[in-house]
Order: C-alpha cells, then structure tokens, then sequence
C-alpha cells in the first residue's frame, strides 16, 4: 500500500481554524490533483472550481475576523450527483435531468455549509445509482485510481475514485443496496451506510425510499466518524429521520474492542467469495481477536435470499419512485401532440438501458397477478433477514463479513448480464433490508494488488461499537504498512 | 405456499413497458425479455423459504405519521420551482392537451 500523503480533513480543519494555513491554499492543492488526474478518472459530472475557491476565501475571511467557520473549515467534500444542490446541476448522472439545477439544498449540503466544508464537485454515478460499477452514468464511467481499467465500483464511485484520488479528503454518497460499502471497498476508502433515519434524506434524489441512506467516504475512520456527526441527527424535513442528535463517535473510538463479540457471518464467508477476499477477511477477524474481542461463526440463514428479495423490493419502490419523471414540471421534455405521448417519449429519451430494466422490474413485481408472489414475497424475506439479525444479535455485539466478494473488475466485464453485475451486492444489502449500520474498512489488497474492504456490520444505532471496532482494523493496517 | 409463476414472456416485457410509459424497441424487447427473466428466476429461490405466517416488512423503522405545528412558514419560491419547468404559461405548468385523449 503506498503511504498517505494527502492530509486527513481533521488535520486540514484544525490548521484552518489555527490560522496556520488558508482554506484557498488547501482548495488550491486539491483542484491541482484534479487538473492532473480527473481527465483519466472522471470522478465528477462537475468540478465547481469557482465556487470553491470563492467558498475559501469566505472561511478564511471568517478566521481573519475571529469567528471559527466550523468542525470541517475548509475541508474539501465531493457530493454525490443525486444530492440537490440549489442552482447547481444535479444530474443522477442521467440525461432525463440533464441541466436540472435544484431550486433547494440537501439537508446534508446544508449541514455541510454551515460546518465550514467547501464542495469542490459534483460525482459520477451509476444513472439514478442503480449499479455496481458506475458503468451506467450517461456521462461515461468512471476509472478506479488504483487501476485505470478497472471500474471503482458503484453506484457511487465516483465520489469513492474522488477520495481515493485525493481528490477530496471527504466525499459523500448513497447506500441503498452497497452503494457506498463496495465502492469504498473497492477503491480502499473507508464507506459507511449509517442507520436508516440516522442522516436526513431530505434533498437525496429518491432510488428505493426504504432503503436510501446517505453517507460518508473517508480516507480515515476519524474522518468518516467526524463527517457522520456533522450531517447526522434529526430532520424535521424528512419524516423517517430519528428523532435523536447524532451518535457521538469521535470520542468513542480509542475505546478498542476488548470483550466485543463479533461474529463472522458464515453465509458470507463460503461460496461466492474470492479467496484471497476471504483471507483479507480472516485476518482481519484475527486483529479482533488480539485485541481482545470474542470471534466466532453467526448465522443469518435469510441473508442467502437478500438479492433476491431486494431485486423485487428495490425495483417496484424505484419504479413509483421514478414516476415523476414525466416531462411536466423539471428535467428532459420530448415535445408530442398528447400529454401521455410526451410522458412516454420523455422517459424513452431520458432513461438509461439499466434504469428501463429496473422500472420494468419493479412494474412486473407490483402488477395485478404478480404482487402477492414477487413483492408480497420479499416483504416477507425481508421480515425473516431482519428476525435472523435479531438473533444473532442476541449473542454478538457486531458481525464481519467481506463487502464486496471480489476486487475491483474490468471495466466491461459484467455489462452485458445483470444478474452478474447484481452478484457483486450479496454481502451488502442485507443491512439495507434491516436498516442496520454497516461499513466497509480497507483491509490490505487481493492477490492483483486491488484494494480489498472488510464489512462491519451492527444493529440499529450501534455506530458507536461499530467505529471502534473498524478504528481497530485501521491501526492494524497502519502497523503493517510501516 | 403461492407457487412462482411462469416465465416473463416477450408480451408480458412489452405490456409492462406500457405501463411504464417507456416505448421499446425490437432490439430492446429481445435483450431485456432474457434479462428480465433471468432476475426473476433468480428471485425464485425465496420459494424454498416457509414464509408462511410471516409479517410483512414494509418499511425499516416503526413509522408514524409526522406532523409539523400549524405555522406559517417560507417556502421555496413559486419562480424558482417554474424556472426549472420545459414549459410554463402565467405561472403553471404547460402540458399539452390532455382532454381530448383516449384512456
């Protein structure tokens, strides 16, 4: 692993507060790294250099002036292109809203605001995040940092390529089945899908509204505990938000892992996992263990039926969810004699092959004659995932798996078969269907040299145990890269 | 147990993209009807589970309706919501005509 040479948005925040170096500096030392290597990666459908640059200035008037702009002054953060940013492109990285500028913020760009942050761009995303590889943006892939032929993984690699690239120490995304685990995974960031109801949704551009939850890339876990705490707590504007702050988890995280539980998920840790996957996710299990947790084999017998309950349930909340896109009040219209005409044209125009594929899935699964077989179904799978959890919460405090079953792949090498490319989530999605926490912490590479991301994984709300346990994991992996 | 039903057929692709308000091509039809079935043969493996007596999980969290106090409050303003519209006329949203369609 090649040494960090970025600084952490902890260290940028605390020399922009001390006065002892310019936020312009820290933007200007960025836009520089993506002026050399965005060209090859194309991690953003938009870098908002301007905007950024005058964002700094601004934080660093407000130090001149004695005031302190905030936990993350002047600290770079990439946005995922599905989070509405007032009067700037949101695209979902689809043409149906190409050119859309919100006329409203994110909750969480809001939060970021006022926390000092400077968003420095907008990334590329699978369309709608509907993917595993960010092949299916409609502006083009992204390329992992690590390997320019390989994908970053999706759907929201391009804010995981940003971080990895140092293109910004912080980034966000969105989890609705892996989104932002794997993609941490596979481009050897820390990705974290908090508790669903943990962070506002409010301003996220909806896939699967029971499954959405936004969240942080980081390249540390401090950073990403830090980040968690800014753009978390309740949201009177999104009626699924936890009337609760949010966790605290920086000051949790030296507490180590002595006398946790942690159970390796044996359904995901067999068949279906790259060797060399299953040895990153061994090891880690015995850097636990030396630490003092408590490591044996749990079961969730259900999480073997996950994919599938969540390519029905994920498709007909999609499918209600995108049919707004009608023509009539924002994004593409194609001009027809009749209303229902230019609905049709429109969405044809507008969608994406995969998008097409997941409307159409999730039409099928609700349809009259079908509902009670498919989506009724994978309530009920999702009822069994959840009561699986429950018990193996009984006697574990937190479960490991891997996050991703392989390293990053080649570009092109799943497109042409979905249920292939829909493979690459097994390990993620159950936390998605219970709304647990989970999160991906890099944990050395695979036999190509790929980065490779171990999953912790906790109850509802139990972030706190979850990020000391994946503080521990970090250590380890700074122990032994020096 | 309800048993899976048979496989998507090309129509059935067709009569759901109808649905959808999507319009697909020749080309399209034959890619997604193979892909389409696929997923949903996968998605049948759930037929080896007892969901028998199962509750349904519709949603994560216990979700309770949400209500705000009755206040006047700002909200986003009407030009700018219109500015992001393919077409507007004296502050609304311009479509064609939709009374003298058919269904």
């Amino acid at each position: 692993m090649t040494a960090r040479v970025a600084p952490t948005a902890v260290s940028i925040a605390a020399e922009v507060r001390g006065g002892t170096r310019s936020a312009r500096s820290v933007v200007e030392e960025h836009l520089a790294r993506i002026a050399e290597r965005e060209p090859a990666i194309h991690a953003f459908n938009l870098v908002l250099r301007d905007e950024a640059l005058a964002a700094a200035d601004a934080v660093d008037a407000a130090v001149a002036a004695g005031d302190d702009p905030g936990p993350l002054a002047g600290v770079p953060v990439a946005l995922k292109d599905n989070l509405c940013t007032r009067g700037v492109p949101t695209t979902c990285s689809s043409r149906i809203l190409e050119g859309w500028r919100p006329p409203y913020d994110a909750t969480v760009v809001e939060r970021l605001r006022r926390s000092g942050a400077i968003t420095i761009g907008k990334t590329n995303l699978d369309e709608f995040a509907m993917g595993s590889s960010t092949e299916n943006s409609a502006f083009g892939p992204t390329r992992n940092p690590h390997d320019l032929t390989k994908v970053p993984g999706g759907s929201s690699g391009g804010s995981a390529a940003a971080v990895a690239a140092n293109f910004a120490p912080l980034a966000l995304g969105s989890d609705t089945g892996g989104s932002i685990r794997q993609p941490a995974s596979l481009c050897g960031v820390v990705g974290v899908k908090p508790t669903y109801g943990v962070v506002s949704r409010y301003g996220l551009v909806a896939f699967a509204s029971s499954l959405d939850q936004i969240g942080p890339f980081a390249t540390t876990v401090h950073d990403a505990a830090l980040l968690l705490e800014i753009i978390g707590g309740h949201d009177p504007l999104d009626s699924t938000s936890i009337p609760s702050p949010a966790p605290s988890l920086v000051d949790v995280l030296d507490r180590g892992v002595d006398g946790l539980r942690i159970g390796i998920i044996g359904e995901l840790a067999g068949e279906g996992i790259a060797p060399d996957v299953l040895a990153r996710l061994h090891e880690a299990a015995n850097v636990l263990e030396k630490a003092g947790a408590i490591i044996d084999t749990a079961t969730i017998p259900a999480a073997m039926y996950g994919l599938s309950a969540y390519y029905l349930i994920a498709p007909a909340e999609a499918s209600s969810n995108l049919a707004r896109y009608d023509g009539v009040r924002y994004g593409l219209r194609v001009d027809a004699p009749t209303t229902a005409e230019m609905n049709e044209l429109s969405r044809t125009a507008g969608f994406g092959a995969e998008v097409k594929r997941r409307i159409m899935l999730g039409t099928y699964a609700l349809s009259a004659g079908y509902y009670d077989s498919y989506y009724g179904k994978a309530q009920k799978v999702r009822t069994l995932i959840i009561n699986d959890f429950a018990k193996a919460y009984e006697q574990f405090d937190l479960l490991l798996s891997p996050t991703s079953p392989t390293t990053a792949f080649a570009l092109g090498a799943k497109t042409s078969d979905p249920l292939t490319m829909y493979l690459n989530d097994i390990c993620t999605i159950p936390s998605n269907l219970a709304g647990q926490p989970a999160m991906s912490v890099p944990f050395g590479v695979g036999d190509d040299g790929m980065p490779v991301g171990v999953q912790l994984l906790a109850p509802l709300q139990g972030e706190p145990t979850m990020f000391r346990a994946a503080a521990v994991l970090e250590a380890a992996m700074k122990e032994t890269s020096r | 147990m309800l048993p899976m039903p048979k496989p998507i057929s090309r129509a059935d692709v067709a009569h759901v993209a109808r649905l959808a308000r999507l319009r697909l091509t020749d080309d399209e039809l034959d890619q997604f009807t193979p892909q389409l079935a696929a997923v949903l043969a996968h998605a049948a493996d759930v037929e080896a589970l007892d969901v028998t007596g199962v509750v349904p999980t519709a949603h994560p969290l216990p979700l309770r309706n949400v209500v705000r106090a009755d206040v006047v409050r700002p909200s986003i303003d009407r030009a700018a919501v219109l500015a992001a519209a393919p077409n507007v006329e004296d502050g609304q949203f311009r479509v064609p005509s939709i009374l003298a369609e058919e269904s």
